[in-house]
Parts: C-alpha cells; structure tokens; sequence
C-alpha cells in the first residue's frame, strides 16, 4: 500500500532528532503502576512547543535511561495526563529499522499491517505479562517536541511494537486492553 | 484486587472454590454473586471447558465460613448436573525464582501416555510446570506447557530428551525460551 506522505523525510528528520535539541535537563520521575486512573484516561493533546511539554520530555528521556531494558516511556506512565512518549529501541536485538532515541507528542498510527504476536511486558504492569497482536509494518504521525514539526515516518519489526504499545498509552490503553485471549496473560515470576 | 481486610480483626480466609459440570450460560453469574452476597472478593481465576465441561476455580478471601460458603453456593448444584466444592487454603508464599520460563509444545497422533511421558522428562531435571493445556480434537493431541528451568539447566538437553520421549511415542515436540519484552 502506498502511503501519500513522503515518509523518507519524517524518518531522516526522526534519526536526526537528539533530545540535546529540547535545551533542557530531563528529571528522573517515578513511574506509575497500574490501576492508577492516568493510565486508563486518553492524555490531552498538547502543544508541542510550550515549555512544560519539552520540559516532559526531557524527563522522560530521562526517565527511561535510568529505567534498565526500557525502550519507551509515556507521560501517562509518569503520572502525566498528555498524549506524549518517548521510545529507544537502538540496543534491542528485534529491532531492524531504528531511528534511535526520540520524542513524539499528539502521535497516531496512519496505517499497522502484517500482525505477528509477541509477548508484552510493561514497567507500568510489573506483575503480568500477556500476548499481544500488532503490526510489525507501521506508518505513524507526530509532532516533535521543542520545534513542533509534524513528522509521518514508517517502521516495523520491535520499534513498530514499541510505538504501538506507547501510542496505546496516550490512548489510555495497556497492553492488557489487547491481550490475545483469557489464557494470553502470564503472572510475571519474580526472576533473581 | 485485595484489600486490607484485616481492620477490626475480621478474618481474612481464603477459600478455593469449584465448579464441574454441564455447561450452561449464566453458571459464572451465579457463582459470583453468591459469593458476593457474602463479601467475599474474589482473587484468582481460571475457567475453561474441557471437552464442553464446564471447569472452574477461583479462590476467594472473606470473612465468611466454609459452611456459608457452600450454602449460598448449593442452589447451583441443586438440578445435580454442577459439582461444586468449597475448601479452605492457606496463603502459599510466593517466591522469587533463580530459573528461565519456557514453553513446550508436543503434538501428534492420539494415544495415551503422551503426558505422563513428557512431563517425567521435565520433572527428572527439577523444571516445574506453571501452566499446562491439552486438547484432544480428532486424532489431534496437543500439549502445550510453561516451564520454569532451574538456574543452570541445560535447555537443549532437556529439550532433547523432551523429543527422544516425544518420538517413542510418535508425536513431535519443540522447547522454547519464552521471550517477553518490557515496553
């Protein structure tokens, strides 16, 4: 399927983007754990260039280095009610295209085919774990912090899951709003 | 989820509750509302239908007794096509594991002594089983089980033994690592 947008410039300009480029520190938050309500409620939309929402960010790039395995965080996971998240999938072995570390508000999928399912895990859900479909070919719209430039880009494999699974966030969706069927959710061990 | 029901010194019993029998819309309903007509909140749940049995257990934790339990519970039997069984349990505790999750997966031909054959395999090298399914449809046998793997077990090893076992018995079996990605 062709999509009309060219999506060669969204991704250049994507795995160009730096959080160096949002000016500010980035503060490590707590992250919120499931049934807490932001979690379950759609973030507002938010203007990408105001200074709280580059300030989130930055915090949440932040929050996700210091987060061991994390490729993605949303503002919902850190208590914030507004449609932003950041994803790193550079170091994850299922990954294929990568556009490294950056942040997107207001995003959307365009358009998920080719469904495989995999296994989900989530910081905001410690204790489950449960198998989910999605779209390993995925076009997504959003809006750059700081700038506020609209980008449409295209990924798959790992980093069209970890979209996916954070637009679900902005959403108010979990992983367990999609889980495959009443036996595909897991009890996490407690591994050492 | 569990509250603290431990205010005021009421008591905070768990009871496993099951339910077998002939299947029929409303089974779910009834049960629960019996025991939430005794407060009880229930925690974990499993039901399926095992050859269009009805199949349940739930354990639940509340202030009410054994004997309640099973009087708020006895109309569902009352037709005689429901067993339904209420015990006591104890809290187990529950541990952190040193091992890896895996799954395993037989399938072939139909014939009896498929499971016990495989599961002694994972039992000989201490893996405990978490979650076991199988089906029988047609000639169609499939057994499909989580494992945890001791810290230090030789997964190919097991995995081999696990498909010598498998091929006596002419049906084919594959041992995977369970891979779950934090998001």
């Amino acid at each position: 399927m062709s999509t009309p947008v060219d999506t060669e410039q969204g991704s250049a300009r994507l795995a160009a983007w730096s959080e160096a480029e949002l000016g500010v520190e980035g503060a490590v938050l707590d992250v919120v754990r499931a049934p807490a309500g932001v979690l379950s409620a759609r973030g507002d939309d938010v203007d990408p260039t105001a200074p709280e929402v580059v300030q989130l960010a930055a915090d949440l790039v932040a929050t996700m280095r210091v987060s061991p395995g994390c490729v993605g965080l949303a503002a919902n996971q850190v208590g914030v009610g507004a449609r932003v998240f950041c994803v790193d999938v550079s170091d994850h072995p299922k990954a294929r295209t990568r556009h490294g570390t950056f942040v997107l508000c207001n995003a959307e999928v365009v358009e998920a085919s080719r469904n495989e399912k995999a296994r989900e895990g989530c910081m905001s859900v410690p204790d489950f774990t449960g198998d989910v479909k999605r779209g390993s070919r995925l076009v997504v719209r959003g809006q750059l912090p700081a700038t506020g430039e609209e980008v449409v880009f295209a990924t798959d494999a790992f980093e069209a899951r970890a979209l996916q699974h954070e637009i679900d966030h902005t959403d108010g969706l979990l992983f367990l709003d999609r889980v495959a069927g009443a036996h595909a959710i897991y009890p996490r061990q407690t591994y050492l | 989820m569990s509250g603290d029901w431990n205010d005021g010194g009421v008591s905070t019993d768990l009871f496993a509750v099951t339910v077998l029998g002939h299947d029929r819309p409303g089974i779910i309903a009834a049960t629960t509302a019996g025991l939430a007509e005794l407060g009880l909140n229930i925690e974990d749940t499993t039901m399926t239908l095992l050859r269009g049995h009805f199949s349940m257990m739930l354990l639940c934790r509340g202030s009410a007794g054994r004997a309640e339990i099973e009087a708020a519970l006895a109309p569902l039997a009352a037709d005689g096509d429901l067993d339904v069984a209420v015990r006591p349990v104890t809290d187990e505790p529950s541990h952190a594991s040193d091992g890896t999750p895996w799954v395993l997966t037989v399938h072939g031909g139909d014939r009896s002594g498929i499971v016990s054959a495989i599961v002694a395999e994972v039992a000989a090298i201490g893996g405990n089983i978490t979650d076991l399914t199988t089906r029988l449809a047609g000639d169609l046998y499939l057994l499909v089980a989580e494992l945890d793997l001791p810290a230090g077990t030789d997964a190919s090893r097991l995995d081999a033994t696990v498909s010598a076992a498998a091929a006596g018995l002419g049906v084919t079996a594959s041992l995977r690592p369970v891979e779950a990605d934090d998001l």
